[in-house]
């Protein structure tokens, strides 16, 4: 398994998961929403959203702590709905990592392979393997307090990957390490991911971890799926106003929609100028009020700047934040727009009140929604 | 900043005087005086030595009467903690409107007087009691069980009015656990019945310490139940150090037993003091 590679033909692939219309009531509210998800083996999929929107709960639905109100969970072709979770071959990490205090590291690896009646031997090596396979070999007779964060949640890794599950449950399992372990722990877990081919759901309402990490992403709101798609179509073609507003940063500008079609659109602001967007979502017609989302790093700050895509402002602030520069800027209707550059030109960081003109940096890069 | 420190410290042990007073002037003046009365040697006091000590230790019935009361004990506190144990666990599990329901029944006894509730174990185990009473009227005996005035008796009356000391603490131990420990059991491949082996109990046993050291030092000391369900016929060291001293108005032997009851349940909680430790630092996270 260790030295197996994605591209190996030999490398264990994992199993498909199927999410069928998963639906999940609490009493009278609705945690979970009929959330359709086809994931492919192998796949590492983030569930991305704000607190509440229901990604534990679909987790739970997962590990079959939890039965769904309506739906069906199919895992590898077979329907998983009616089996325990000791019976439903699934690996977790949870959140706070949950190893079993009163026992070493290594026992609480071998924990679920004497559950599955592995022998001592068996369990001593596989033990040792699975340790050896997230760095911490020389640490099985330790007990978890004297552990780190970052080993602690290695070891909960091992202990749900040593029973070799179909499908690995992974519950904001970086949220309580500090940034740099963070990252650390990310790339390790990806690593692991690839190496053992298994099929993985992350659940995160850190964006950059989402989309850093995951082959595709899920974004929820309040128990709906919004969109399910790579990592970069989530950032560059959002199917919704909020995906847009979630992930990355997004200057909401209102206007009317004046011609669109398959290849694009394009839309009067009220902040005047005319702008080019992405081909409108559903069904928007000429003549439809509309919210352009426009990113920070979409726009320029250009005194030279001519033509109809122009837009009129005045500096309210400017942040040097390093590598880039961000301004406020009051447009026309007196919407704030923020502008992010990099400061290449270092002169580069206007006083307030300065009069400017703002423009894409290129055409058809705004999205168009129908006003909210 | 080391001066307000200072003063809060002060402060505190001020307010700690009346109970520290309190506690040498009832507690170990008492018991100090105790000790000097059972070495005298006759109830008049004209001489001193180990007498009474010699007198119970060579004494069989004294030693059955010691050696049944620490008996009855372990046997109250298995019984409790079987009882006792499930109860709590179920406390842990139940939603939260359920919660409050056990836990008044749990509370319930301590609510009442410990004579109304022995009591009314007299009424439950009488001859014409209600056990007794359904019994034959299932027709599964003929002629009435004798439970009043035996050890079943008195073992069962003492379970249920001690029982709040052995739930409370198991409560309190399974409410610290983890609640995902038992899940990251289950989906590791384990049954509730290994789940509950191998983590659940495990880490409950502090307050399964607990509780037996509650539940067996009130148990043995219960000199109310203890008398009226065990009635004349059972003799266990509360009355006999009664009657020894308030009877047979033989002081020195009543203290000098006292200190041996009281050497004996020390010796019992130390030992449930190093299992405790032992525990503590075998399930802490
Ligand atoms: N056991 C429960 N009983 C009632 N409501 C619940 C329960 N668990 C979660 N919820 C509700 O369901 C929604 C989704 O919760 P959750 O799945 O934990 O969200 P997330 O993990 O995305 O933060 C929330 O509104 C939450 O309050
Ligand atoms: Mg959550």
């Amino acid at each position: 398994m260790v030295s197996a590679s994605p591209s190996n033909p030999a490398a264990p692939r994992g199993r498909t998961l199927l999410l069928d219309g998963i639906t999940q009531r609490y009493g009278g509210s609705v945690a979970v929403n009929d959330v359709t998800l086809d994931i492919r083996g192998g796949e590492l999929v983030a569930l991305l959203g704000p607190s509440g929107c229901g990604k534990t709960t679909l987790l739970r639905i997962i590990a079959g702590f939890l039965a769904q109100t309506k739906g069906h969970v199919i895992v590898g072709g077979e329907t998983v709905d009616g089996l325990p979770p000791n019976r439903r071959s699934v690996g977790i990490v949870f959140q706070n990592y949950a190893l079993f205090p009163h026992m070493t590291v290594a026992e609480n690896v071998a924990y679920g392979l004497d559950a599955r009646g592995a022998d001592r031997a068996t369990q001593r090596s596989e033990a040792q393997r699975m340790l050896d396979l997230v760095k911490l070999g020389h640490l099985g007779d330790r007990y978890p307090r004297q552990l780190s964060g970052g080993q602690q949640q290695r070891v909960a890794l091992a202990r749900a990957l040593a029973v070799n599950p179909s499908i690995l449950l992974l519950d904001e399992p970086f949220a309580a390490l500090d940034k740099n372990l963070r990252l650390d722990m990310q790339i390790e877990v990806k690593r692991i991911q690839r190496l053992s081919g298994i099929t993985t759901i992350l659940v995160t309402h850190d964006q950059e971890e989402a989309l850093s990490m995951a082959d595709r992403v899920a974004v929820l709101s309040q128990g709906r799926l919004e969109q399910f798609s790579p990592p970069t179509e989530i950032y560059d073609a959002p199917d919704s106003l909020f995906v847009n507003t979630f992930v990355g940063s997004a200057n909401l500008l209102g206007g009317v929609l004046v011609d669109a079609d398959r290849s694009g659109g394009k839309v009067r602001l009220d902040a005047g100028g005319l702008i080019g967007t992405r081909a409108p979502k559903g069904d928007l017609r000429p003549g439809s009020r509309v919210t352009v989302c426009l990113r920070p790093e979409h726009l320029r700050v250009d005194p030279g700047a001519e033509g109809v895509e122009t837009l009129n402002g005045v500096v309210e602030m400017g942040l040097p934040l390093g590598a880039t520069v961000v301004h406020e800027i009051r447009v026309g209707d007196g919407t704030a727009v923020k502008v992010s550059e990099a400061r290449i030109d270092r002169t580069l960081l206007l006083a307030p009140g300065t009069p400017v003109r703002l423009a894409p940096i290129a055409p058809g890069l705004a999205s168009v929604f129908a006003a909210a | 900043m080391a001066a307000t420190l200072r003063n809060v410290t002060t402060y505190d042990l001020r307010l700690a005087a009346p109970l520290a007073l309190g506690f040498v002037v009832f507690f170990i003046t008492p018991l100090v005086i105790l000790l000097a009365l059972s070495f005298q040697a006759d109830p008049q006091g004209t001489h001193y030595g180990l007498t009474q000590y010699v007198n119970f230790l060579g004494d069989r019935f004294s030693l059955g009467v010691l050696g049944s009361t620490l008996w009855l004990g372990v046997k109250v506190t298995l019984l409790t903690l079987l009882l006792g144990y499930p109860v709590a666990w179920l406390h842990q599990r139940a939603p939260s409107w359920a919660k409050g329901i056990i836990m008044l029944l749990v509370l319930l006894p301590l609510l009442t007087s410990v004579v109304v509730r022995t009591f009314a174990w007299v009424v439950i185990l009488g001859r014409q009691g209600i056990v007794n009473a359904a019994l034959a009227s299932l027709g599964l005996i003929d002629t009435p069980l004798k439970l009043l005035y035996t050890d079943t008796g008195v073992v069962m009356a003492l379970a249920q009015v001690q029982m709040p000391l052995m739930v409370l603490p198991l409560i309190t131990a399974l409410g610290r656990i983890d609640p995902n420990l038992a899940d990251a059991s289950s989906v590791l491949g384990a049954g509730h019945w290994r789940t509950f082996r191998k983590v659940t109990l495990p880490l409950s046993l502090p307050g399964i310490i607990a509780g037996c050291l509650l539940t067996y030092a009130a148990a043995i000391t219960a000199f109310i139940t203890q008398s009226l369900i065990g009635g004349g016929q059972m003799l266990f060291m509360p009355m006999y150090i009664y009657q020894q001293a308030s009877t047979l108005q033989n002081w020195p032997f009543a203290a000098a037993i006292s200190i041996v009851f009281l050497v004996a349940v020390l010796v019992v909680v130390s030992i449930f003091n190093v299992l405790g430790r032992l525990s503590r630092g075998y399930t802490n996270a």
